[in-house]
């Protein structure tokens, strides 16, 4: 098997910025690792720091095409896996008695309506059967329920998936796997084992100065180093949440709709509610930064 | 893996694996053999990237990083003795060039850590010269150079030496004494604003760097004990817990602010988790009239049955917390953590004592800023105390005097306090008949289970009462809050 991904952590880092996502040195190695080792990768990080923005940027920088599973609390092997379209089953079985009476073996109508034609095929079955690259984004898994992990065992780890009427489907190429996980929840143990582990911060000013400026042109150098130094400022406060990177580039876009071209006092009260998202944090955010409310 | 066997490096590779395991990272043989594949696949000669091979391979938790760290510099130091060069590539002389006096210390950085082994270059000259070095590096932000520094200054400034070969010993304290990095702190913020900066911001970044040098520092001086007395005696003496198994009892100022982050995290997991189980155990009856309506796309076949979902049941809690001294953080992290969980109760209402009692219920506003009840909660301890010695017994007695109303047949009571009553009257019939009418009661309990009921402590006397749990660090009172809810 090709491993196509990356062939090295520093072409990682370049493949990444060229479809626009700037790698810090652990996750370009990381990344790397999870192409070379054809292991999945877990990613987790608070929210807004570009779990979910690094699978799709793996899909941009490699080709290849991005299957997606959003789980949530409920998600099933039916909306996971693959589900038989019983309603178009129950059709053919009503056409066949329709059609010639009692002609049909019970036998073959049961093989036929258990045929690939009858299979709805979901994210995860839909990724391993795919014979092009594919980098299959499990986001937010975190929010499932513990029976889903024992479902993405088998996936995660021999990469193919067992039907009982039409045996078990092998990938024929490995795809590129990524979870995302917010860590509301402890993944198990045997999910983990199975996966590398990467986790993404906020990143360092200059990293971050970079992003802004990337993500919205408008900005000037000046500007952004501001913006930058009062979210890093913001970050060391103890707030219920911090800003995270796509604040910092919400708060980019405001002032460049807002036409704001210096970063004092006053505009940052005004547009506080961009970046802080609670009550208590604007009140603490004023008092320990000195704003004026 | 012939190669790495005949070179001590699959031997270090394990020493490494089982120094994590015994700092108690949960690393299996799938993991190692992970980890293996991973450095065959990248390059050796980059540290960096052979600490995130391991990395990525090792730590599956991100509490777990900083002891992970710390490890690996044990292991696999950044460079060995003196290290005129690092293992990085960069010889230690190149980047004196880049500060403005380069020219100067050049010639003599090679051979100072030399003559440091011998301990004569620990003079007062050489400690003004080097604080000069020092501030120029600290100024410049310049962290190749500053970690240099470190080892330069642990050498010549934290040596302790022995008898023998293998006695000899390092002390970054004795350093970080006698440099005094802490001193130069105004003076780097005096260049800092010189060099256009805010004051505030000046300060920030002055006191970061210092931080971040001393760090720096102790981690120098842990490399260098471990190279002579061997990673694994430094490993078991010199690691700390990672901050959910952190004895309360036990806690620095710094663990403190690191440990009121944790709280909200905690609480979220906590209700996210219930959530999600109340919702799989909440199948209740039959809901007859879904059911028939979901079965008409199937032929009225009921292919799938609906249900009502349960009233969850919902208790309210009364926290009576030990205030004094000892056990105040205690008192004060688990308060927290219920009221960040209020939502998951009926009603909360919480008192604290010493030698009387004061409700601080108002204190948690719904959305309240966490360091301003932190803040309010401890100038609020002095109205728990009469004489300000803790009284158990009076406390108790006080309670049912003043809020006879507080405790119903639907409340459940959580006492926390590590039951030392300094010898007084322990009142246990008080609390019996406080206990007799309620739903559930529990005593949490900070100490080790093995200090219960030495010296003052009544311990099992009040656990006859009321089931006492020892829960000593986050992850216990995580798991106890779990359990109760």
């Amino acid at each position: 098997m090709t491993s196509s991904w990356f062939s090295s952590p520093a072409q990682a880092v370049e493949r990444l910025a060229a479809a626009g996502y700037l790698a810090d040195a652990p996750t370009a190695t990381t990344s790397y690792l999870a192409g070379a080792l054809e292991k999945p990768l877990l990613v987790e990080g608070p929210a807004g720091v570009g779990k979910t923005e690094l699978a799709k940027a793996v899909a941009r920088a490699c080709d290849a095409e991005l299957v997606r599973l959003q789980c949530y609390e409920g998600l099933d092997e039916a909306r996971a896996l693959y589900e038989w379209n019983y309603k178009k089953q129950l059709l053919r079985i009503q056409a066949s008695q329709g059609a010639q009476e009692g002609a049909q073996e019970w036998s073959a109508t049961h093989d036929d309506i258990f045929t690939d034609e009858f299979l709805l095929t979901r994210p995860l079955l839909t990724a391993i059967r795919r014979e092009e690259p594919t980098v299959l984004l499990i986001d937010e898994v975190d929010k499932t329920d513990v029976e889903v992990e024992g479902l993405l065992l088998e996936v995660l780890s021999d990469f193919q998936v067992t039907i009982p009427e039409l045996g078990t489907v092998t990938a024929v190429r490995r795809p590129f796997v990524v979870l995302s996980s917010n860590a509301s929840r402890e993944l198990s143990e045997a999910v983990k084992r199975r996966c590398l582990y990467l986790h993404l911060d906020y990143p360092d000013a200059e990293r971050e100065r970079e992003i802004v400026s990337s993500q919205v042109p408008g900005l000037d150098d000046r500007g952004a180093e501001q913006l930058v130094a009062m979210v890093g400022r913001m970050r060391e406060l103890e707030l219920k949440k911090a800003p995270s990177i796509a604040e910092s580039v919400d708060w980019a876009r405001t002032l460049i709709a807002l036409e704001i071209r210096d970063l004092d006092d006053k505009a940052v009260t005004d547009t506080l509610g961009v970046v802080l998202k609670h009550a208590s944090d604007h009140d603490r955010a004023v008092r320990e930064l000195r704003l004026r409310a | 893996m012939t190669a790495a066997g005949t070179s001590g490096l699959l031997e270090r590779h394990i020493a490494f694996l089982e120094a994590l395991r015994a700092a108690g990272l949960p690393v299996s043989l799938a993991e190692d053999l992970d980890a293996i594949a991973a450095l065959t696949a990248l390059s050796w000669d980059d540290r960096a990237l052979v600490r995130e091979g391991y990395a990525a391979t090792l730590v599956k938790r991100r509490a777990q990083r900083p002891t992970f760290d710390a490890l690996f510099d044990l292991y696999f130091p950044r460079l060995v003795g003196d290290g005129g060069l690092g293992l990085d590539g960069t010889p230690g002389g190149s980047d004196a060039e880049t500060s403005p006096d380069g020219d100067a210390d050049g010639p003599d950085a090679p051979d100072g850590p030399d003559a440091a082994g011998e301990g004569v270059r620990d003079n007062a000259a050489a400690l003004t010269d080097f604080r000069e070095r020092l501030l120029d590096a600290l100024l410049a932000g310049d962290d190749d150079a500053l970690a240099r520094m470190a080892a330069e200054m642990v050498g010549r400034f934290g040596a302790m030496p022995g008898r023998g070969p293998g006695l000899s010993s390092w002390s970054a304290y004795t350093a970080l004494q006698r440099v005094a990095p802490g001193e130069l702190v105004d003076k780097i913020v005096a260049g800092l604003v010189a060099g256009g900066r805010g004051d505030e911001e000046a300060d920030r970044a002055a006191a970061q760097r210092i931080g971040a040098f001393t760090r720096t520092v102790e981690a120098d001086a842990r490399r260098r004990i471990g190279e002579e007395k061997g990673p694994d005696h430094v490993a078991s003496v010199a690691m700390r817990p990672t901050i959910d198994r952190l004895d309360f009892l036990s806690m620095r100022r710094a663990d403190l602010e690191e440990m009121r982050r944790e709280i909200h995290p905690l609480a979220r997991r906590l209700a996210s988790r219930l959530t999600q189980e109340h919702h799989a155990r909440r199948r209740g009856p039959l809901d007859f009239r879904r059911t028939v309506r979901a079965s008409m796309s199937t032929g009225g076949v009921p292919l799938t049955t609906h249900h009502k979902p349960r009233r969850p049941h919902r208790t309210e809690l009364v926290v009576l917390c030990d205030v004094s001294g000892s056990v105040a953080h205690f008192a004060q992290f688990t308060l927290l953590l219920v009221f960040a969980l209020r939502d998951q109760f009926q009603a909360v209402r919480a008192f604290t004592f010493v030698d009387d009692v004061h409700e601080v219920t108002p204190y948690f506003r719904p959305g309240a800023d966490l360091v301003d009840v932190m803040g309010d909660l401890a100038a609020s301890a002095a109205h728990a105390a009469r004489f300000g010695r803790t009284n158990y017994g009076r406390a108790l007695t006080r309670f049912a005097e003043e809020h006879p109303d507080a405790l119903g047949p639907r409340s459940s009571l959580l006492v926390l306090g590590d039951a030392r009553s300094n010898y007084a009257d322990l009142r246990l019939d008080v609390l019996r008949e406080l206990t007799a009418g309620i739903r559930h009661s529990w005593w949490l309990n900070p100490e080790h289970r093995r200090h219960w009921d030495t010296g003052d402590s009544a311990a099992s006397r009040y656990g006859e009462v009321v089931p006492m749990v020892e829960c000593r660090n986050l992850t216990q009172l995580g798991e106890f809050v779990h359990q109760v809810l």
